[in-house]
């Protein structure tokens, strides 16, 4: 059912493609040695009439020390206070006509 | 090189099923003298000679819209879907065919001259990071288009969100794959930021949180088939021209401009929306394994639309200012098809008729 039909292109750059239809492949390279992981230094954006965007390494954990999963590695804490899934954003300072004044 | 071949029952049992990902797109149904041709050529061992008079029949007979054009979309879907996962049975060599890469060179000057003359852009003054973002999500936040989100969120029956999603698969089974293509067209801030958002769709590396897996979860919650491509011959032309002019922006570098423009607007669209479909599923009775991916965006898109507007897209104008733009060009792309699609969608649902080309069992 979902064989191909065996039909194959044969556009007009054909006779060129074919120049090197027998070239050899090249040998595989050696491995490289892993590199050494550094943990990500933390930083912190504030965006304009909206949330805090941070990126690194973090520990996030709820008033009661349980951790907190944000999800994904770059997280946009709430900063008008509207949000419905706080500290996360959800967006919500494009509607409840929050001016952050930097 | 050929297919992949679906696996068969043995005598002893079933073959284990295969994990999900490696699907095809089904071959779409013909909608005109031109996807006819073209599928002629691609399953029928037929010459290129048609394609070109079919194409010749569909531009002297143009009347009205490209994106509305049944014919012209289908036959972009499958020229793009080359790229992408492929067609079932048929041979992937067609992806770099000359006459295939004319015919959709062609087209798509057709679909850019009409969006560059119904999306007017205003000279950009400020082209400096913070002023291509401001503007960028101050555009989004001005759209005044039909909101379909409120609609489903305060209305909809369970027949209205299986027509939604099913308009939204066309798309969001390979979500995020369209704008991936310009991480090798772009370079410095502007591709980390690019690539900062792409990795979240793509579930930073977790199979289980990729974005197009969610949705399948959401589509398989309301009952519907989550195979790739299960849908594409059910939806209207204006579904299928969206991915199509995000393909469109993706695979031609000189169009990148618009690409970056393009996801911005496509962030910052997402977030209340999305919590309102959330809604509108929870009040019609769904659980979280079929919200997932409404709730999953609320959040996503909120750290997205931050990075893309500044990030991207004024990471891009600053290194180069000429694209600015291009740049807003592409965010009121986006605008212009969901406001089209939306339209039809709640034309269609307000007079009670179904949305799609036929009605959902």
């Amino acid at each position: 059912m979902t064989a191909t039909t065996g039909r194959t292109p044969r556009g007009a750059g054909d006779g060129i493609a074919s120049v090197t239809d027998d070239v050899p492949g090249a040998a595989a390279p050696a491995d490289d040695a892993p590199l050494p992981r550094h943990p990500r230094p933390v930083t912190v954006t504030a965006c304009p009439d909206g949330p805090l965007l941070v990126r690194g390494d973090v520990d996030w954990r709820a008033a009661d020390g349980t951790p907190l999963d944000p999800g994904r590695r770059t997280v946009a804490l709430c900063r008008c206070g509207g949000s419905a899934t706080r500290p996360w954003c959800d967006g919500t300072h494009k509607v409840n006509g929050f001016r952050s004044g930097d | 090189m050929t297919t992949t071949s679906t696996p068969t029952a043995s005598a002893g049992g079933a073959a284990p099923a295969r994990p999900r990902g490696g699907s095809r797109m089904p071959v779409p149904a013909a909608r005109g003298p031109l996807s006819r041709a073209l599928l002629g050529l691609l399953l029928d061992g037929a010459g290129p000679e048609p394609l070109r008079a079919a194409l010749d029949e569909v531009v002297a007979a143009a009347d009205g819209s490209w994106f509305e054009h049944d014919d012209v979309q289908v036959t972009l879907t499958c020229l793009y879907e080359l790229h992408y996962r492929g067609l079932e049975g048929v041979d992937d060599a067609w992806e770099w065919d000359p006459d295939l890469v004319a015919l959709r060179t062609a087209l798509e000057r057709l679909v850019e001259a009409e969006l560059r003359a119904r999306v007017t852009v205003p000279p950009v003054e400020d082209r400096s990071r913070a002023a291509i973002g401001a503007l960028l999500l101050r555009t989004a936040a001005e759209d005044d288009g039909p909101s379909v989100s409120r609609w489903v969120a305060r209305h909809a029956q369970e027949r209205h969100v299986r027509e939604l999603l099913v308009h939204r698969s066309v798309y969001q089974l390979k979500e995020a794959d369209p704008h991936t293509w310009g991480i090798p067209r772009i370079g410095g801030a502007a591709k980390a930021a690019l690539v900062e958002i792409q990795a979240d769709e793509y579930g930073g590396g977790d199979p289980g949180r990729v974005h197009a897996e969610l949705f399948a979860r959401a589509m398989t919650g309301v009952g519907l088939d989550a195979t790739y491509g299960r849908y594409v011959d059910q939806v209207p032309a204006l579904t299928l021209a969206h991915p199509n002019l995000m393909s469109m922006l993706g695979l031609n570098r000189r169009l990148r401009g618009a690409l970056v423009g393009h996801l911005a607007a496509f962030e910052a669209t997402s977030s209340v929306p999305n919590r309102l479909y959330g809604n509108g599923l929870r009040r019609l009775g769904h659980d979280e394994a079929t919200t997932w991916y409404f709730d999953e965006h609320v959040e996503a898109d909120a750290v997205h639309e931050q990075i893309a507007a500044r990030d991207l897209a004024g990471g891009l104008v600053e290194q180069e200012p000429e694209l600015a733009e291009d740049v807003l060009l592409g965010a009121r792309a986006c605008l212009l098809l969901e406001g089209l699609l939306g339209a039809h969608v709640l034309a269609c649902w307000e007079a009670g008729t179904s949305s799609l080309r036929e009605p959902l069992p």
